[in-house]
């Protein structure tokens, strides 16, 4: 008895990762999809989720007179389970438009459905600058940030800074690649040279070995073409390992506010890296996190929750503007039309290619004594303009693009 | 400089040592594993789970209570040991004349329970764990942070004391004696029950030790234990299911050859404990310190 009672317990807490919604029409469905229980649960997950039932409430959603609602998730990281959480959802579920999909591997996958099946997928989590390049789409728009705006970001300013020799520590997958592919090119287009580079397994917990291999390398800069838990991992090893000590930098090319924190700051200060929002930027950033702190255990939101936020009220400006979320290249066809204005991401555009256009921001962590309060983690090094952020809109290779 | 197989000695050294030490996280968690099954035929898939509360409970203990690192690699065994007893009279008791695989549900579904848990109640990125020994020694062809020596030499330690243990002291083996006929055992008036509880705590607060060993190098996270525990069982496998030396001798093998893996072929280094799970299987199937039963 005891024992179907775990058992029983065990498969409830698996059953409540996969969503349930009911068909119905006349009802604007939107499927939050992204990892809700491994190493990039805590910068999007259920944040997500809150992100983006605010945004509708912010929307007023109800007082208009539209029907929203949220469902979500988890795709565990893994592109099939991804695919077929999405297709299940467009076919079975009447979900209109999918937002977040953190891990460039699935998030590829879920721009091939969407497209398919032309619905709309509003991409804040995953960073693979081919979602606006050889993969662009009709129906999917790339909001937050992506790995050429990081590379160029951070990867321009470390090597004019001096660090013109770089060894790259990447993650085995689509992001990954594709990060190291777009900062390899800032970094020789800046007169810098690449010595070599190692690629790890995504989830990797030692990352030592590789480190050791970056050390022996002698490259000034040791990129760490990588995410969430695999980033914090490595930053906190190469602390372990003396490599800042011996002369060597590390450039994080991807840092999230929740990494920060699980670092700590005696270890994570001094990292330099790109990120495209910070919650103390400006008086309508902190009450939007002062709301998603009451909500989320005092947690901080992150870019990738504050770009589902803006993504998801973009969307429900245009669906209301039409009239109807039936025709998903519609739809993003009226969000490229419209421009952008919102809270936290202020004006803004969306491109043929599908790339949202911002600001983004060139950020330093605080060394201890410098944060005054919990959560106070970012100084601001310099603002990079929104024309300058992303990828012309010539050099993507998007067949959008060349078509018109 | 001259190269061995296309690589500098200094680096592949550096890289033999490395795996060293993933082979005492290895060889300790996959011991408590051994002696759990060996004595009390229990397939304990919540090791991972136990694994990383020892390390959250150390976070805790710093946290909360103040409680430095060198105290913690005491209480936190002994508190996360203390839990397992609990699980051990409350539920496992009550399965031993059942089949291995009721045990394997049993511990999988607790380590998903105790992975949810700690998930909700931390998230998923983990707590920072200062290192209690920081800096450490230029070998010439690598740095060697002080704390993985220590992790070394205290994994060694506690190996080879447990193996010891059970092998060479009286206690061992009425362990040993009462995992072959425990009716016999119990005639001579010695608590079979009461043994079985204490080894069962025993390998918890093996697994919650090594637990405490990772913090300050891995983060403090609720999945750190799924992360490790299916290589740990390969290792198990790979030594002998129950067998105590294979499992160090194969936990700190192991480590060697993922070491090396990660210099010649890094995107294999997830998997290539499996590829020599499968190999050894095919060629011993009872591993390779094991007897066939």
């Amino acid at each position: 008895m005891r024992i179907r009672t775990i058992l029983l317990a065990a498969a409830a807490t698996l059953a409540a990762t996969t969503a349930n919604a009911q068909n119905s029409d006349g009802v604007v469905r939107i499927g939050v999809l992204n990892d809700q229980s491994a190493l990039y649960a805590d910068m999007s997950g259920q944040g997500s989720v809150w992100a983006a039932r605010k945004a509708v409430e912010d929307f007023g959603a109800a007082a208009k007179g539209m029907k929203v609602e949220i469902v979500f998730a988890d795709h565990q990281n893994k592109a099939d389970v991804g695919s077929n959480i999405a297709r299940q959802w467009y076919d079975q579920n009447g979900v209109d438009m999918i937002v977040d999909v953190p891990n460039s591997s699935v998030a590829l996958s879920v721009n091939q459905i969407t497209r398919e099946k032309n619905k709309v997928f509003l991409n804040s989590g995953a960073a693979s600058s081919d979602l606006t390049g050889k993969a662009c789409s009709p129906n999917t728009i790339h909001w937050t940030y992506d790995t050429w705006a990081l590379a160029n970001g951070t990867g321009k300013a470390v090597v004019q800074t001096g660090g013109d020799t770089w060894f790259f520590v990447t993650a085995d997958y689509a992001f990954g690649h594709a990060l190291e592919r777009d900062t390899e090119a800032v970094v020789l287009a800046n007169g810098g040279k690449v010595l070599g580079k190692v690629r790890h397994p995504l989830q990797t917990q030692d990352f030592s070995s590789f480190l050791l291999q970056a050390q022996g390398s002698g490259a000034k800069i040791i990129g760490l073409a990588n995410a969430g838990g695999d980033t914090i991992n490595s930053v906190k090893q190469a602390a372990e390992f003396g490599i800042t000590q011996g002369g060597q930098n590390l450039a994080a090319l991807l840092v999230f506010l929740t990494d920060v924190h699980s670092l700590g700051l005696k270890t994570a200060q001094g990292l330099v890296f790109t990120a495209a929002w910070y919650w103390d930027l400006t008086d309508d950033d902190r009450a939007f996190a002062k709301a998603f702190a009451a909500d989320n255990k005092g947690m901080h939101p992150t870019m990738v929750q504050a770009g589902v936020y803006s993504a998801v009220m973009h969307y429900l400006k245009a669906v209301e503007a039409l009239g109807s979320d039936a025709d998903g290249a519609a739809v993003v066809a009226k969000m490229k039309e419209m421009p952008t204005d919102d809270k936290l991401f202020g004006k803004g555009q969306v491109r043929a290619d599908g790339r949202k256009i911002h600001d983004i921001y060139l950020f330093e962590v605080k060394t201890p004594a410098e944060s005054k309060a919990p959560w106070d983690y970012y100084k601001l090094r310099a603002t990079i303009p929104a024309a300058d952020a992303f990828r012309p809109l010539d050099q993507g290779d998007c067949p959008l693009v060349k078509r018109s | 400089m001259f190269e061995l197989i296309g690589v500098p000695p200094a680096v592949l050294f550096g890289q033999l040592l490395l795996g060293l030490i993933n082979g005492a996280f290895y060889a300790i968690l996959s011991l408590g594993l051994a002696v759990i099954f060996g004595l009390l035929n229990v397939i304990n898939f919540a090791h991972g789970a136990q694994y990383m509360m020892g390390a959250f409970a150390a976070w805790m203990l710093l946290t909360f209570a103040g409680i430095p690192y060198w105290a913690a690699l005491v209480v936190a065994p002994v508190l996360v040991g203390a839990t397992g007893i609990v699980v051990e009279r409350l539920l496992l008791s009550r399965i031993y004349h059942l089949d291995h695989l009721y045990g394997l549900l049993l511990t999988f579904g607790l380590a998903l329970i105790l992975e949810g848990v700690f998930r909700s109640q931390f998230g998923s990125g983990g707590q920072p764990y200062p290192n209690p020994l920081p800096g450490g020694q230029n070998l010439g062809f690598m740095f060697l942070p002080n704390y993985r020596a220590w992790v070394v030499v205290l994994s060694l330690v506690v190996c080879l004391g447990t193996w010891f243990m059970i092998e060479r002291t009286k206690l061992g083996s009425y362990l040993r004696a009462a995992t072959e006929r425990p009716d016999l055992v119990q005639a001579f008036g010695v608590n079979v029950p009461r043994m079985i509880t204490l080894t069962y705590g025993f390998g918890v607060g093996l697994a919650a030790l090594a637990g405490v060993l990772a913090a300050p190098i891995y983060q403090v996270s609720p999945l750190m234990g799924s992360n490790l525990i299916i290589v740990v069982f390969a290792v198990v496998v790979i030594g002998g299911m129950g067998s105590i030396l294979g499992s160090i001798v194969t936990g700190f093998g192991l480590g060697l050859i993922e070491g090396l893996t990660k210099v010649f072929y890094p995107e294999a280094s997830n998997t290539v404990v499996f590829v020599i799970m499968a190999i050894v299987l095919l060629i011993k199937p009872a591993g390779l310190f094991g007897t066939a039963k």
